[in-house]
């Protein structure tokens, strides 16, 4: 039973709307998610459980860094999940790669990691491999391979016993997640805080709303005087029968989860809020995955789907809190798991205003207005 | 055919298929799929789970994949969408498949 209200109701039950609660909760605050109905697009339960850092902000110093910074506290949050959960994510950062069959795409990443790598001063370590010096190093590579880039910090874990381990954290930090609670409207009152209705009809009051609604939160944030638009981006994944031996390596496009099946992913596609899979788009990500490495011809594909990645209009993270609307604060980024540690920790400062407060200036939304400006 | 199966085969036609169970010769009715002859001939387990329990064909709809067997070097084959045939070559499925087809040690 809860002795009093909640202070911050958080909107939104995936994986980021339960780390920011994570993190509220370790602050000691009062805290309440609100989830939205199965049928809503859930990115956190179709993606990969990639935790990479490989290309990003390359082109924006502050992401590159924060992305840094969370691959960095991974190890302490994945024992941290495993403590109040009881739940092992599977956590594997032994490095990742790239692989590529194109020389110049091979080349234009290179220079993108470069980029990054001077943001970053000492604290990345890509690698660039060629096609031979890869077979030397990884068994098994097809020969159409021309080479790849590797880091290693980056790596993945079980995407689904994550989620399940956040969600169990926040229940024994004493959080309440709310299953099946559509909010409808959320209205500033004229004494501070918010009135909240949700799809049943029930009302909810609350001093401080934080989004972290996915592709559900474009329309409740405006009228909380945020601007973000978030879209849709479609990835479809292939899923094989389970292996009884481990893939000699970790890739952003070709993964073995710690049970032994192999996902295969990784495509971008621009169709709205449709989330089905497509038969020439599985087909090529079959072909990719025997191209990188032959021996996964004869195994069978056991499942496929399509899965929608909530993205910003620049793909970098957007938290911002509402001046006109004190009190509610807008989390969103396509990267919810890599992020995840901060979301649980510096983010939390952030929107309790803690000293000292972490610098996320950057990743206000104002910056879409200036560029509009400009 | 044993008589200690608890599963009873179709009206006998006269045709039958030898096919080979973990080397062993096995006789079925013609026309009938890979699980109902492995049923028919013991019921005893045909795969182990990735943690070692033992499973036999269940659904025999192709849906709940406990009728998991190596045909003729393939593994992991649906032995209830499968029909016998003369001379195949069957083994029980021990846990997960390797890449390389065979099973895993």
């Amino acid at each position: 039973m809860q002795h009093s209200d909640p202070e911050i109701t958080i909107v939104g039950g995936g994986l980021v709307g339960l780390s920011v609660a994570l993190g509220l909760l370790s602050a000691g605050r009062r805290v309440r998610v609100l989830d939205g109905a199965d049928g809503d697009a859930r990115a956190s339960q179709g993606n990969f459980g990639l935790i990479w850092g490989q290309g990003k902000g390359w082109n924006f110093a502050p992401y590159a860094n924060w992305t840094m910074d969370a691959l960095a506290a991974w190890p302490v949050f994945a024992r941290q999940l495993k403590e109040l959960s009881g739940i092992d994510v599977a956590l594997d950062q032994s490095g990742g790669y790239e692989f590529f069959t194109d020389s110049a795409e091979m080349a234009g990443f290179a220079a993108q990691l470069e980029q990054q790598a001077a943001h970053l001063n000492d604290r990345a370590s890509f690698e660039i491999l060629t096609g031979d010096d890869l077979r030397s190093q990884l068994g098994g590579i097809g020969p159409e391979v021309v080479g790849a880039s590797f880091s290693p910090r980056d790596g993945h874990v079980n995407p689904l016993r994550f989620l399940r381990a956040l969600r169990c954290s926040v229940h024994a930090l004493g959080g309440c997640v709310t299953m099946g609670a559509t909010v409808s409207t959320i209205t500033p009152q004229p004494d501070g805080g918010f009135l909240l209705t949700l799809a049943n009809g029930q009302s909810l009051g609350a001093e401080i709303v934080v989004l972290c609604a996915g592709l559900g939160s474009t329309a409740l944030a405006r009228g909380l005087g945020f601007e973000t638009q978030v879209r849709p981006q479609r990835g479809e994944l292939l899923i094989t029968e389970k292996l009884g031996d481990r893939l000699p390596f970790l890739s952003s496009t070709i993964r073995q989860v710690d049970e032994g099946g192999i996902q295969i992913g990784g495509t971008k596609a621009e169709t709205g809020m449709d989330d089905s899979e497509s038969l020439d788009v599985m087909a090529g990500l079959a072909r990719h995955a025997v191209t990188v490495f032959p021996a996964l011809e004869g195994v069978r594909v056991v499942r496929a789907w399509g899965a929608l990645r909530v993205m910003s209009p620049d793909g970098y993270p957007v938290y911002a809190k509402s001046a006109a609307h004190p009190g509610a604060f807008l989390v969103t980024c396509h990267s919810g798991v890599t992020l995840a540690p901060l979301h649980a920790s510096v983010l939390a400062e952030w929107i309790l205003n803690t000293s000292p407060t972490p610098d996320m200036e950057a990743f206000d939304e104002r910056r879409f207005a200036l560029s509009h400006a400009a | 055919m044993s008589v200690a199966s608890r599963f009873r085969t179709l009206p006998d036609t006269g045709d039958c298929v030898q096919f080979y169970l973990d080397d062993l010769p096995v006789t079925a009715p013609a026309g009938v799929t890979l699980a109902a002859a492995l049923l028919a001939h013991s019921g005893d387990w045909t795969r182990q789970t990735a943690q070692g329990a033992p499973r036999t064909a269940f659904c025999m709809m192709g849906i709940c994949f406990d009728c998991l067997v190596e045909v003729d070097g393939t593994p992991n084959t649906q032995a209830c969408m499968t029909p016998v045939r003369e001379g195949m070559v069957v083994r029980r499925q021990l846990g997960l498949r390797s890449l390389n087809g065979g099973e895993h040690d």
